[in-house]
């Protein structure tokens, strides 16, 4: 068992097809897999569903795969910080099927699980809830949403093992769990590959059962909006 | 007269309280940290998987790894919780979150809320607004009460599309404070210098006694 690779380019050999589902974690710029992204780009692999949270922005992390046209519909919660996004969904180039946020990290925690599908009470009333069956539960409405299974899932974390057990670093954790679980095979990208028995087993975020490739790479981490405060005179 | 942005935001933090986990929208909403009053200890959470948020970062102490749901660099505090998006859903949707105080488009008399998208024109998503308006105990919204034509966006029933059927509890505009009640809208304080005859002119939906 070796899940070590080279670089991005090596561990998406032979993975790649037309009109795959693949799932990414991130949210914003924030810890996206940006080394595979741009592998994928290179490879010109096309009509791609990708369920990720965001769509990058102009020119970065998976805006990069819409200016190739490479991407034939997202699912997501929030694009609105990426102007070629909204110019293709306009229209009518880029299909997109909005989820809550919550819904989509759940879908894919479920998809993970071996779960088909939950009921929640989140979008109820709204048009999220057309066509999908309802069912009252105590009094309350909830509908039903299916669980996601990806053919790949592309993850960034701060560390891993070359067991493929991750740790990550802050809120860049965010949909990489639930989106490494969700993949049929699983590539992460991370900082660093450190030796075996160097990460604590109680501190793994994700057990490497969910890894199956990894690399290690410059992460450029880009900062989406760069807010500070003053600093007291002292 | 009546309350700017800031004025708003401070009358929103009035609204918390002690030893609350409380979720807070972009815009308007994320100023009502600045005025949390004192003697109330809150935490926020940030639903990219953050619970106790601190301030912004000093300039050149930026962490690309930790930021809000608005995707502003924060920082952590000593009681600072790291988790993923699926979890940070979970204690959403499972009610663990007191309170969220979110900004609005469109607010119907019976709590409906519109805060996503504007069909052909404006298609942001609904991030995590959808989630966090069914599972919160409590909804707050804190929007201005006209738009820039000087129509109201406190209505009998909403035009946009929905985030949320009968969720809001409570509306915080620049004109006032307005309680979602059995029959429509209770007014509950006016904004400085407002009277109650400039919020009514101001409001399409029913206002009851």
């Amino acid at each position: 068992m070796k899940k070590v690779f080279k670089d991005a380019d090596a561990a998406l050999e032979g993975i790649l097809f037309d009109g795959m589902l693949i799932a990414a974690g991130g949210f914003g710029l924030c810890g996206i897999p940006e080394l595979l992204i741009a592998a994928i780009k290179k490879t010109g692999t096309k009509d791609l569903t990708v369920a990720s949270n965001n769509c990058g922005v102009d020119g970065f992390g998976l805006g990069q795969l819409l200016d190739t046209r490479q991407i034939k519909k997202m699912m997501s919660s929030y694009v609105g910080e990426n102007a070629e996004f909204m110019r293709q969904f306009l229209s009518k180039e880029l299909e997109v099927e909005f989820n809550p946020q919550g819904t989509l990290a759940e879908r894919m925690r479920a998809g993970g699980a071996g779960i088909p599908g939950f009921y929640t009470k989140t979008g109820v009333g709204t048009i999220i809830a057309e066509g999908k069956e309802h069912k009252d539960f105590n009094g309350e409405t909830y509908i039903l949403e299916r669980g996601i299974v990806a053919d790949l899932s592309i993850v960034k974390a701060w560390k891993a093992d070359p067991s493929g057990n991750l740790v990550f670093r802050k809120t860049a954790r965010n949909f990489n769990p639930p989106a490494a679980t969700c993949g049929k095979i699983c590539v992460a990208e991370v900082e660093e590959i450190v030796p075996l028995g160097s990460l604590d087993p109680d501190t793994i975020h994700t057990p490497g059962i969910y890894v199956h490739r990894i690399i290690q790479g410059e992460h450029e981490k880009r900062i989406e909006q760069r807010t500070t405060r003053k600093r007291e005179a002292s | 007269m009546a309350w700017d942005r800031n004025q708003m935001a401070a009358r929103a933090a009035q609204e918390l309280q002690d030893g609350w986990y409380v979720n807070l929208g972009i815009g308007i909403p994320t100023l009502v940290a600045n005025y949390i009053p004192k003697g109330v200890e809150v935490t926020l959470q940030s639903e990219n998987g953050m619970l106790g948020m601190g301030p912004f970062p000093f300039e050149g102490e930026e962490d690309a790894d930790l930021i809000n749901a608005g995707k502003q660099t924060v920082t952590e505090l000593p009681q600072t919780a790291f988790f993923d998006s699926s979890q940070s859903f979970a204690m959403i949707r499972g009610g663990k979150i007191a309170m969220a105080i979110l900004g609005a488009m469109e607010v119907a008399e019976n709590g409906d809320l519109a805060n996503w998208m504007i069909p052909g024109k404006l298609v942001k998503g609904m991030g995590g607004a959808m989630d966090l308006v069914a599972g919160v105990g409590r909804v707050v919204v804190v929007m201005d009460h006209t738009n820039k034509a000087g129509e109201s966006k406190v209505l009998k029933s909403c035009s946009l599309p929905l985030t949320g059927k009968a969720v809001v509890d409570r509306i915080i505009s620049n004109l006032g404070v307005l309680d979602v009640v059995p029959g429509g809208l209770k007014i509950v304080e006016l904004a400085d210098g407002v009277t109650e005859a400039e919020l009514r002119a101001a409001t399409e939906a029913n206002i009851v006694n």
